[in-house]
């Protein structure tokens, strides 16, 4: 059973929220997701200054299966980028939600953050599926 | 209800996440795809190749017969125990299996063919023999466990007796020994140094446990398909199948030509693929950010090709692929990624061998 951390926010398509102060947010997919994925070898991030409306696709994940595109789960700015992941994409499968973020936003719009899952509303979206 | 070979509670214990393989619930990984290619490449890995389905052809006409069934001539087989990999092909010239034969004794020949194409492999076999009054018997009582890497071979030395260890002494590649309850040979899929052994199916655990003990690291199917392409080597199904010409395969090597009146099947309409033209089947490398996949259109000077194999190289740190493009093309191509046209180089289909890049 893959860890799912109680105190994130998370979107159907496998990406985690990290709420960090400030209305800026932490961004990450999930232990499913890349367990899903396997081994990472590439991560193409946004550019910092970037705006993206939530549900853009504004990052891809290579594994050696397949590249995914991940999707902003909240509209605003990108803010910062976890630059690291180009030298160890890695970081992605072994910290998924601490080394291996991937990007900051500033939200522009908080209410949005209401249609994301809790834990368990993302949990059961996996047993679904 | 998925086929299960004699070790798959021995990939559960060792942490495997296993998916289904034509049929089969098979190891894709023991966690991470990418360090167990790279057992393989600096020490010794192994693969449970159970799955890949075993025949053995009896009969006084049995090399006449496989002097028609395929395309390499088995006639090159003079010494007991050697091997040769050879298509099999349709009368169009298409290929209907690759494989591995094995001259096992006067009249008796075996053969390892895939798992995925196991049963119009054996229809067409059993089809065929009948004029030549030859055996056909599938051996789905052996498992098969391929232990590959540098180290391979004397890790696998641990575990045999003295009559095994003088058995495979001195074994040069592609030949094939049984000895005691082990069949023994120097074939593999990867690049690498090593042995493919099977064994009746009630040892295999006990031996795959003998094997972890002495250092083996477990592989699964994706690191499997990444040593493979990295190594050069063909996979059924993608790079090739029945409607491809072995010499749009890179296969040319394993066309048998001479002596020029042996018949074998195929052998009519290759010879008109050969006179008319094919496209062929090169490598792709791209030393920038991204990778290459199955199915990627491929732009070249005049013409148009397809990725058939394409992945990351744990070996190189960059993509590489196999593609199959028109027979003009030069030493460079485009890919269309996502959408976007990604400069590669094009090269020979063999990128690292014994752990060595050969790019």
């Amino acid at each position: 059973m893959s860890l799912i951390p109680t105190e994130l926010k998370y979107a159907s398509s496998h990406e985690w929220v990290r709420n960090d102060g400030d209305g800026v947010f932490t961004v990450g997919i999930t232990e499913h997701a890349q367990e899903l994925l396997g081994d990472m070898v590439f991560v193409e991030l946004p550019e910092v200054g970037a705006s993206v409306s939530q549900g853009d696709d504004c990052a891809v994940a290579e594994s050696v299966k397949a590249a995914s595109d991940i999707y902003s789960p909240l509209s605003g700015e990108v803010v910062a980028v976890n630059d690291a992941l180009a030298d160890s994409p890695e970081q992605v499968n072994a910290s998924p939600y601490t080394d291996g973020w991937m990007f900051k936003v500033k939200a522009s719009d908080a209410s949005e953050l209401d249609a994301l899952l809790d834990a368990a509303g993302y949990k059961s979206s996996i047993d679904e599926a | 209800m998925a086929q299960k070979t004699a070790l798959h509670a021995s990939h559960l214990a060792a942490g495997a996440k296993m998916v289904d393989f034509f049929g089969w619930d098979m190891p894709i990984n023991y966690g991470s795809q990418i360090e167990e290619h790279h057992a393989v490449r600096r020490d010794a890995g192994m693969f449970d190749v159970s799955h890949m389905t075993i025949v053995d052809l009896t009969g006084e006409r049995s090399r006449e017969f496989l002097r028609y069934l395929l395309a390499n001539d088995v006639a090159k087989l003079t010494v007991p125990g050697k091997a040769l990999y050879t298509g099999m092909l349709n009368q169009q010239g298409g290929v209907i299996d690759d494989l591995i034969v094995y001259f096992m004794q006067d009249e008796f020949f075996r053969l390892v063919v895939n798992s995925a194409t196991r049963e119009k492999d054996l229809a067409h076999i059993n089809a065929e023999a009948k004029a030549f009054n030859v055996t056909v018997t599938e051996r789905p009582e052996f498992a098969m466990i391929a232990v590959q890497g540098p180290n391979a071979k004397a890790k696998v030395a641990t575990l045999l007796s003295a009559e095994q260890l003088a058995a495979v002494a001195g074994m040069k590649p592609f030949f094939g020994v049984q000895a005691g309850d082990l069949f023994i040979a120097t074939t593999g899929y990867t690049g690498e140094d090593g042995y493919e052994i099977a064994m009746p199916e009630d040892q295999a655990a006990a031996f795959w446990q003998k094997l972890l003990a002495a250092g083996v690291a477990p592989a699964g199917l994706g690191a499997r398909d990444t040593l493979r392409l990295e190594a050069g080597m063909n996979l059924y199904g993608q790079d090739m199948d029945d409607t491809v010409s072995p010499l749009a395969a890179n296969m040319g090597w394993t066309i048998a030509w001479a002596p020029s009146d042996r018949n074998f099947i195929g052998r009519t309409a290759l010879e008109q693929q050969k006179a008319a033209g094919t496209d062929k089947l090169v490598g792709l490398v791209m030393e920038q950010k991204g990778v290459l996949r199955h199915g990627q259109r491929v732009v070249v000077e005049g013409g148009e090709g397809i990725i058939t194999s394409g992945t990351f190289s744990p070996t190189l740190g960059y993509s590489i692929a196999m593609a199959r493009v028109p027979a003009t093309t030069g030493d460079s191509a485009e890919v269309d990624i996502r959408g976007k046209l990604v400069n590669v180089k094009v090269v020979k289909p063999a990128f690292v061998r014994m752990g060595k890049k050969v790019i």
